[in-house]
């Protein structure tokens, strides 16, 4: 075919215009701010973009790109929309009831445990973690590190304070994931809102991370994402899954969420599969 | 419009009857994937997928993260989980916040296959007693696709079909028994 009946053969009706603006957004995003959002799932990002734009009565993405660099205040705003912030206390509860059957006895067999629980959001699961942690008597010598991108999501994990609104579904889940006693045994009620027990934050450090540019910061015995890499595209999966190797001394365990996989990724060799179905693997002795 | 490459189907509160009627009468002919988005709420779908499956050619299944897209297959969103079509014709899942109450959601579905396929999609919006999917509906109309209504009149639930012929004009407004046979006529046109 020769050049002329290329240009011929394009249909100009094809040409997605605003895929290109998205294309410049992200990388105008990452220049200025180090933020990088390029290797994730495009569909989310178009969605909470859009979103953006009906709110803020901007035309295009051009329009929205021209306010990101100009100005900080809606930058940070634009941060917040891109962000990951959905979570609940023991979501799946058939996961945390099997992490109780099979992680948990060789968690036991350590002087010290680490772990590192990546995208944390509001800290929901890490309340969650650690409450099953101190069922087991384990919470005592455990260290958690709870890193998000997001450092006003980080504020609330911190704080252990959520409304009350979903409570009932918690206890719920809590009940269904093997829960020893009552959820309302670890926090108390005040003003529509639950204070989760300080006892069960005191080992836990809140941390700001970016799965996408930082590094590795420590080895762990457990490494705790769930949900997370379902937003990002294969490559970046695969960078995440590096990191998270990295981190994870002999025979450590990785969790993550029920419809993520080591399928098809880089990674599939490098682990065991402990729980097929609920996605905990550990990784491999070589 | 251009070739169909792929139809989406939203459907709430009586909807595994539509969905199974619409399914029973796929012809084995039509090579084309079929998307579905059902609310169910945590609900597991494993036994209704193995029964749907006895009742079709096609393979139906669980949709996974990251999945192509193939013909002959019709996808589920998983309970719990938005399903989300990706410009280089893959499934994403989400657990981002629900949308009109529902995750999955069929606007997020709809609106995002849209994006995608442009004029080469069918959206069908069947039974249900909420408001999910009319915009997205709207979306798919905009970008070129053909829209398909389930009679609000002969519906289990009227509302959700309802609601999309009060916010825009479908293509076609029709009885469940005949929207097999109505994608089938697009599809070979």
């Amino acid at each position: 075919m020769s050049n002329n009946e290329n240009i011929l053969a394009f249909n100009p009706e094809n040409f997605d215009t605003q895929n290109i603006e998205l294309d410049l957004l992200l990388q105008a995003v990452n220049l200025k701010y180090g933020y990088d959002f390029r290797n994730y799932n495009k569909a989310h990002l178009k969605r909470r973009i859009y979103q953006r734009l009906k709110l803020s009565g901007l035309n295009s993405i051009s329009e929205l790109q021209n306010k990101v660099l100009w100005d900080k205040e809606f930058y940070r705003i634009f941060l917040q929309d891109l962000s990951i912030n959905v979570t609940e206390m023991f979501r799946d509860p058939d996961f945390y009831m099997s992490f109780r059957k099979k992680v948990i006895s060789d968690l036991k067999t350590y002087a010290h445990i680490k772990v590192w629980h990546a995208g944390c959001s509001s800290g929901e699961e890490v309340y969650s973690l650690a409450i099953i942690l101190k069922e087991e008597n384990l919470l005592q010598r455990t260290q958690i590190y709870a890193t998000d991108i997001n450092k006003s999501v980080l504020e609330t994990a911190r704080q252990g304070i959520y409304s009350n609104k979903e409570i009932e579904l918690y206890s719920r889940n809590y009940l269904d994931s093997g829960g020893k006693g009552q959820l309302s045994d670890y926090y108390t009620s005040k003003y529509g809102a639950v204070l989760f027990d300080k006892s069960l934050s005191k080992n836990i450090v809140f941390a700001d991370h970016n799965l996408v540019t930082d590094g590795v910061f420590a080895e762990v015995n457990l490494v705790f994402c769930r949900n997370v890499l379902i937003y990002f595209d294969k490559f970046l999966q695969n960078k995440v899954l590096k990191l998270f190797s990295e981190s994870l001394s002999k025979r450590g365990f990785l969790c993550l969420g029920t419809k993520e996989s080591l399928k098809f990724t880089n990674f599939e060799d490098g682990f065991t599969v402990i729980d097929k179905k609920m996605k905990i693997y550990k990784k491999s002795q070589i | 419009m251009k070739m169909t490459k792929l139809v989406v189907v939203g459907a709430s509160s009586g909807g595994i009857e539509a969905i199974s009627k619409f399914l029973s009468k796929l012809p084995v002919s039509l090579n084309i994937p079929v998307i579905i988005v059902l609310h169910i709420g945590n609900n597991k779908i494993s036994t209704l997928l193995s029964q749907l499956n006895n009742k079709t050619s096609f393979l139906v299944k669980e949709a996974e993260e990251k999945e192509t897209i193939n013909p002959k297959t019709v996808y589920f969103a998983p309970p719990n989980y938005h399903i989300q079509v990706e410009e280089n014709r893959t499934i994403s899942l989400s657990t981002d916040a629900k949308v009109n109450f529902s995750r999955p959601s069929i606007d997020v579905l709809f609106e995002t296959a849209a994006w995608v396929y442009k004029d080469e999609i069918i959206g069908i919006l069947l039974t249900g007693s909420n408001n999910d999917g009319s915009k997205g509906l709207l979306e798919i109309k905009k970008h070129g696709g053909k829209t398909i209504v389930e009679n609000p009149k002969t519906a289990f639930s009227k509302t959700m079909p309802y609601t999309a012929t009060t916010l825009f004009e479908p293509d076609y407004i029709i009885n469940i028994e005949d929207i097999a046979v109505k994608i089938t006529e697009l599809c070979i046109e």
